[in-house]
Parts: C-alpha cells; sequence; structure tokens
C-alpha cells in the first residue's frame, strides 16, 4: 500500500527505509538517502508544533514529527509553540493532502 | 577560476510591467524587440545561444523566439526553476561562454500574470496551504517573534519599495502608500496584508551577455558578472532550517561574494527578492548587510534618508512579479545603476553590485556580483 493510499483511508504512515531505517519525507517509495525500499509505519504518532498563522480564524500550523517530518496542518484550537498533537482528520481532496491536529 | 572567460552585460530590454493578456511569444518578443531597437551594434548572425527563463508550459519556445527575432542559434532552450529561472538562465548563459562553448548569449525571461509557476503542486508536506501567502505568513509569524518586530516595521519595505517603484517608468505599480496604508489593506492572514505582497504580472525582460572581447568591442560601458553563488536545499518548504532566516540566501551570497574577492561592505547597490514584506530584512540579514534581527532598521533608515541602495526599482512589491522576467529585471537595474543610467532612482557612484533572486520560500537561492 503506498502512502497515499493510506491517506485517502485517514491513515497518516510514516514512511522509513528497509535498509537504514531512515525516515524519509516527503514520502517517496524509495530512500533518499540510501536508495533502499520504503516501508510505512502504523501508529498514533505525536507531533510538536513549529509555528502557526491563521487565515480567517481558522488556523494552520506547521507539526513536526520524529524530529523529521514536517508537514501544514489545521488546527481548530488556538496553537501553542511546542505543544504536542496528533492528527485527528487526515486524507486526499482535489489532489491535495489535507491534514488536521487536535 | 582564472582560467575561464571572463563575462559582460552589453545590452539590455525591459518592457513596462502591466496585467495583459498576452501570448507567452508575444511578451517573449517584446523585450527582445526592445533590447535590439536600442543596440543597433549587436548583429544577430553572431548571437550563440538563445536561453529563455520562463515557468510558462508553452514548449519549445528558444527556437519559436529566435525565430521571431531572426536569429539561428547554435544552443536554443528553456530554463525553469520557479522563481529564479531568470538569474539561473544568466549562470547557463555565464557557464556558456565562461567555457568557450558561446561568444555571444541573448537571454530572454517573460511570465504571463497567471503563471503555472505560483504554486509547486508537488510540495504535499503543506497540506492545503500551497498558495504563496501561507509559507509568507509563517516566514512573518516567526520573525516577527524571534526579533520582536512588529506589523508596523514589516510595513515600511512595502511604502519604501513603492517610493521607489514610482520612479521606475517600467513598475506594475506608480502608487506611495503609507504606514497606515499598508496596515489597512486587506488582511490576508493574521500575518500578511495586501501591500505586503508582490503582485503576479504580465513582464519581459532581455539580456545579451558576452565574452570579454566581443563586450569590449560591442560596448564602453560593459559590466561584468564577478560573482556567482547558487544553493538548493530543498524544493519543500517544511524543510527549510529555519523560518526566520534563509539558508539558501546565506550560503548563495558567501559563494558569491568569495568569487568576485568582495565583502558584503563593498557592495553599494542591490536588488533583493522582496516576494513579500517579510523577505527583504531576511535576506538583509541573511546576505550579511545588516545584523540578525536589525534588517528593519536598516529598510526604515534607508526610507528615512530616501537612500535607494536596496531595491531601487522597487523590488518585486513595487515592480510586480513576472516570475522568469524578475531576476532579468533585476540585473538590468543593477546594470543601469553602475552604467548610471537609473534616472531618478540612481545611486551615488556604486563600483559594485549585487542580485539575490530565490524561489519557493527561500528553499533554492541565486545571488550574483556585478562590477563595472
Amino acid at each position: 500500500m503506498s502512502f497515499e493510499s493510506k491517506l485517502t483511508e485517514g491513515k497518516f504512515c510514516i514512511p522509513e527505509c528497509d535498509e537504514c531505517k531512515k525516515i524519509v519525507w516527503p514520502p517517496s517509495e524509495i530512500c533518499s538517502y540510501c536508495f533502499g525500499n520504503v516501508h510505512l509505519k502504523e501508529g498514533d504518532f505525536v507531533g510538536k508544533i513549529i509555528e502557526f498563522s491563521s487565515q480567517k480564524d481558522q488556523f494552520f500550523c506547521i507539526v513536526e514529527f520524529e524530529n523529521t517530518i514536517r508537514i501544514m496542518a489545521k488546527i481548530s484550537e488556538t496553537p501553542e509553540i511546542g505543544k504536542n498533537v496528533k492528527i485527528s482528520k487526515c486524507g486526499i481532496n482535489d489532489g491535495n493532502y489535507v491534514f488536521q491536529v487536535i | 577560476m582564472n582560467d575561464m572567460n571572463k563575462v559582460g552585460i552589453v545590452g539590455y530590454g525591459i518592457t513596462p510591467f502591466t496585467k495583459d493578456d498576452k501570448k507567452i511569444e508575444s511578451i517573449l518578443l517584446d523585450s527582445a524587440k526592445e533590447l535590439f531597437k536600442n543596440n543597433s551594434q549587436i548583429n544577430r548572425d553572431e548571437i550563440d545561444a538563445v536561453l529563455i527563463s520562463t515557468n510558462n508550459n508553452s514548449k519549445y519556445l528558444s527556437p519559436v523566439l529566435s525565430e521571431m527575432a531572426g536569429i539561428q542559434p547554435k544552443i536554443a532552450h528553456t530554463i525553469e526553476s520557479l522563481c529564479n529561472s531568470g538569474t539561473n538562465s544568466i549562470v547557463s548563459a555565464y557557464s556558456y561562454i565562461a567555457s568557450g562553448l558561446a561568444d555571444m548569449i541573448l537571454i530572454t525571461g517573460a511570465e504571463r500574470y497567471d503563471s503555472p509557476g505560483q504554486i509547486l503542486e508537488w510540495d504535499n508536506s503543506r497540506g492545503e496551504f500551497k498558495h504563496p501567502i501561507f509559507w509568507a505568513s509563517i516566514f512573518a509569524k516567526s520573525y516577527k517573534r524571534e526579533f520582536s518586530i512588529s506589523d508596523e516595521q514589516l510595513s515600511i519595505v512595502s511604502v519604501k519599495n513603492h517610493k521607489q517603484a514610482k520612479e521606475n517608468p517600467n513598475a506594475l505599480s506608480n502608487k506611495t502608500y503609507t504606514i497606515e496604508d499598508v496596515m489597512n489593506s486587506k488582511k490576508l492572514t493574521d500575518d500578511l496584508r495586501l501591500l505586503d505582497c508582490s503582485r503576479p504580472c504580465t513582464g519581459s525582460a532581455s539580456i545579451i551577455l558576452a565574452s570579454e572581447q566581443k563586450a569590449k568591442q560591442l560596448t564602453d560601458q560593459p559590466v561584468w558578472i564577478t560573482g556567482i553563488g547558487q544553493k538548493t536545499i530543498s524544493a519543500g518548504f517544511t524543510k527549510n532550517i529555519s523560518f526566520s532566516s534563509m539558508e539558501s540566501t546565506r550560503l548563495a551570497g558567501k559563494t558569491a561574494l568569495k568569487m568576485a574577492g568582495k565583502n558584503i561592505e563593498n557592495i553599494d547597490v542591490a536588488e533583493i527578492h522582496d516576494a513579500f514584506s517579510v523577505c527583504e530584512p531576511m535576506a538583509l540579514e541573511s546576505l550579511g548587510f545588516s545584523n540578525d534581527g536589525k534588517g528593519t532598521s536598516m529598510v526604515k533608515e534607508l526610507h528615512e534618508t530616501n537612500n535607494f541602495k536596496i531595491n531601487p526599482r522597487g523590488g518585486l512589491i513595487g515592480t510586480g512579479h513576472p516570475l522568469g522576467a524578475t531576476g532579468i529585471a533585476q540585473t538590468i537595474e543593477i546594470t543601469q545603476q553602475l552604467q548610471s543610467n537609473a534616472g531618478n532612482r540612481q545611486t551615488e557612484n556604486p563600483q559594485a553590485g549585487l542580485i539575490h533572486n530565490m524561489s519557493a520560500a527561500a528553499t533554492s537561492s541565486t545571488v550574483l556580483v556585478l562590477e563595472k
């Protein structure tokens, strides 16, 4: 299963290289460090808010997972830098990945 | 490095930036025509290469422009690197000449107001926040927090650059604004207002580079490209090491100055890639023009003393941002400054100038040093 098919099912996975065990981001089937094959780790990952802003009362933030992966996500409550969050909703809409954290 | 041929700028052509709905092929021809009209000493039969800088999806644009302009070059192709396509093309042309593959090259950059280069579809890490206003908002928030800077302090960038653009007949804007105007302009996000943004537009700019021998034959006022630095950190915005400084700019600037044998203190005039207000102080700091967190103080002082040292043509904010033409228009401005041919925008007797042109939230930067 690819990262995108999992994302379409609402599951956020972390791509990790079979060979060197490094996290590969953005998701790819081939590792950018050693060109090894990549598998997907499933889990209830905890991320940290790095930065945020808002548009018309809709907050958006940069969240970092495993000190490596960063995504831009929606958040409903006022974000705090350094606060731990989890992905509450994700998918693909109109070709764009969408992420919401809580 | 010393074995390479010297490369100079021998002519340029530029047309006003507008919101015109025209075909890319006609837009390209506009500035090429201007260039040849104003430089009748340049023989089109002696042009070895035609390089095109654009994000437009039309194909085979270099052979198309060559045919429309009556040129049969040896080398003909397009260079695309989002917003710094223009300086990337200049670097490619420099390399062809320095290596001896070509003696004289036409570089033409052009874009339509609806360029597909405004959104990097590949960058899915940005989720649904792919429009440039979102990375700019993150930069602004991060910069303001890190250095305790206010929205008012950032807005002076827009006030200054619109004021300077008023002296540029090719600029999209010919209005001046106050800090209050910028602060009261439409709020796009919590950290960005409309007048903090450069605007996409239709525009074209052309330049001719030549070997030392040819340059000396063709012009009494050649301007030499003496420093080149480029660095790409990533393609994706979220891979930026910091959101309050520009790592690719810092590295590209260092490389360019080292090649030119200059310090930043030796640079008398500079074009800075102010895609949004916050980019100007960030770039000034990353290039070493000011200390970290002090970029807005430098901008304020330049504005209050009416010093046009930074972004004399009005920057991207005042002039408009036709992506593929921007880096070439910036280079033309520094050429005009060094030739004392910049009209009301002229800075005092500059000897060396710098161009900073970047792509996709400073994930990639090009810096050029020009000298008389």
